[in-house]
């Protein structure tokens, strides 16, 4: 048997070994006791609207069926039939009665509960149904965000998003009072590591490098909103490995300042709207679909990035999957959703003017970093005048890897101890 | 006189070797004003407007495209990727005498730091007949693979 690694000798509180990007026993822990042991963001709750809805997703390599039952109840089950390890659904999304393995028959109900095995008889009245449903997994809601987790004890979603939870409700308010919904999403890999991405929507530090394409092809008032990395912006650590990062203070609340000027590339919509509202109501849309100044990173696989989800998915030590889910207004103006969806397109996904220089950065740290041995990647940006708040909370500039050092600390204390990490213990002695 | 499936091919084969020789400044020419080049991810959808697309790009962001193409700012299209398609399976759907809409399958082979990949496409052409020629009017570029994870594509489809 093969000694594991120890991540106590890889990664340290300002920097890390560039092995974390490329060991695959590594990568085989992190899945064991990041991916089973933590909360992993499955759905949007708009993703699975009514009784019968349901999505199909992965928790870590797990494939898993997300779905709404009769009662309103989501549930979140391996997606495995548990008479031969089949997969009972294949389709990505839809409306469902139930979910019949193909290859037997077995057919189970949208709580997981096995209904129906055909020719019963052969099992001579030893196949108690009771006993094998759907594998279900631990589900919990924050706000419309559905988490799951494989582990029975680690705290509730509500502890575990903790000082986190502020930043979900500032960022829902992109709905403009109607409630937020998925819009679709663009989705690709990248040759590298989940980690490279994680400490990716921490990193406003790269922005005006990678970005310039894109803020090439942007008005100058546009620039200037996004020329933030020596601004008043902060990055803040959130605990529990989460973190924000504000980028446009001014764009925290959107629901606030409401009487400030309309940027020029929203005038055109302001004027659209205003023919359907009244100018309070045209304003705030017109905020909301701006998004958001900040992205709020939340360990390990989710950041509410702006104006949309970014969601990661480890497929090897070398290769991930980044999906960015468009959002928008459930009910909302059809204007102001189309415009979202022309923003997303322009900065988002395999085709964006943004996405692929950020996927080519990534890609060259994977590949620079298999360079040498023993040779430090630093994340100690911004420590030099990282402060703490009254509320705990250590903070830096924009810039700064306070984000990344929050993620790793968190990495750290799951890959040490997975009681550690995040137990009932500790949710105890918060309280 | 319905345009014909000649003229049709001509046009779309001009574009194909214009987009594979980087001469996208000419290629900007090849469209109508309020012409579209859309790379749909939804492969049943006639309705671009109200749906995330990979792309939706209208006379300003082909024009931008171009400059992040040209412009040398853009690290994953410095240079930008080497490409080869080839049109085939020409098949003409509607012609009249102004406008026609062609469909034809694509293949292309990309080529960027060492890794070949291939994308395999259904193409359909909305072509208008101008003062100035036969333009497109609209590209619609359905990828084989549109509802799976791609990889970035830095480039013109």
């Amino acid at each position: 048997m093969t000694t594991l690694p120890d991540p106590r000798s890889l990664v340290n509180a300002d920097y890390a070994d560039g092995s974390i990007y490329s060991n695959p026993d590594l990568y085989d822990m992190e899945m064991d006791r990041i991916f089973m042991h933590n909360w992993i963001w499955v759905a949007h709750r708009s993703d699975i609207p009514e009784a019968g809805s349901f999505i199909t997703t992965f928790v870590g390599p797990h494939p898993v069926v997300v779905t709404r039952d009769r009662k309103g109840d989501v549930h979140v089950m391996l997606n495995r039939c548990r008479h031969r390890g089949a997969t009972v659904c294949e389709n990505k999304r839809g409306k469902a009665a139930s979910f019949v393995c193909p290859y037997h028959g077995w057919a189970y109900g949208l709580d997981g509960a096995l209904r129906g095995v055909p020719f019963q008889d052969g099992y001579s009245g030893q196949l108690d149904k009771a006993k094998y449903p759907l594998v279900s997994l631990r589900v919990e809601e924050y706000n419309g965000l559905i988490f799951a987790t494989f582990d029975a004890d680690i705290m509730p979603l509500d502890a575990w998003l903790g000082r986190a939870k502020p930043w979900i409700d500032l960022f829902m308010k992109q709905g403009a009072g109607w409630p937020v919904k998925t819009m679709g999403e663009h989705k690709f890999t990248f040759p590298g590591n989940w980690k490279i991405q994680l400490e990716n929507t921490t990193d406003a530090y790269h922005f005006p490098i990678v970005h310039k394409s894109f803020l090439d092809s942007v008005d100058g008032e546009t620039q200037n909103t996004f020329d933030f990395v020596e601004g008043e912006g902060y990055v803040e650590d959130l605990g529990h490995g989460h973190s924000v990062m504000v980028m446009i203070p001014e764009l925290v609340d959107l629901e606030a300042d409401l009487d400030a000027p309309i940027p020029e590339r929203f005038q055109e919509l302001a004027e659209g709207l205003s023919k359907d509202y009244p100018p309070e109501q045209v304003r705030r849309i017109v905020r909301a679909v701006g998004g958001s100044g900040f992205n709020l990173n939340l360990f390990p696989n989710l950041a509410c990035s702006m104006a949309f989800f970014r969601v990661l998915r480890p497929l090897s030590v070398t290769e991930t999957e980044i999906r960015h889910i468009a959002i928008g207004m459930d009910g909302g103006p059809k204007l102001g959703n189309d415009m979202r969806l022309r923003l997303h397109e322009h900065f988002q996904g395999p085709m964006g003017f943004g996405s692929p220089d950020d996927a080519e950065a990534w890609d060259r740290v994977q590949r620079g970093s298999l360079a040498g041995r023993d040779i430090a990647i630093l994340l100690n940006r911004g420590l030099g005048h990282e402060a703490r708040r009254e509320d705990g909370n250590l903070f830096s500039d924009v810039s700064a890897e306070t984000g990344m050092r929050a993620a790793y600390r968190q990495w750290l204390a799951a890959m040490t101890d997975v009681t550690a990490a995040c137990s009932k213990n500790e949710e105890e002695s918060m309280a | 006189m319905s345009i014909t499936l000649n003229e049709a091919v001509e046009l779309v084969t001009l574009e194909a070797d214009l987009l594979d020789h980087g001469d996208f400044t000419q290629w900007l020419s090849l469209y109508t004003e309020d012409g579209l080049y859309i790379v749909p991810i939804d492969p049943d959808t006639e309705d671009f407007e109200d749906i995330l697309n990979y792309a939706y790009d209208n006379a300003e962001m082909r024009a931008k495209r171009v400059q992040r193409l040209l412009g040398g700012r853009a690290i994953s299209a410095a240079p930008p990727a080497r490409t080869i398609r080839l049109l085939a399976r020409y098949r003409m759907l509607d012609t009249d005498e102004t406008t026609c809409t062609l469909r034809c399958a694509q293949m292309l082979t990309e080529l960027r730091q060492g890794r070949e990949r291939y994308y395999a496409a259904n193409v359909t052409f909305d072509l208008v007949r101008t003062e100035t020629g036969l333009k497109i009017g609209r590209k619609v570029v359905r990828l084989l693979t549109s509802t799976e994870a791609l990889t970035a594509v830095s480039y013109i489809l």
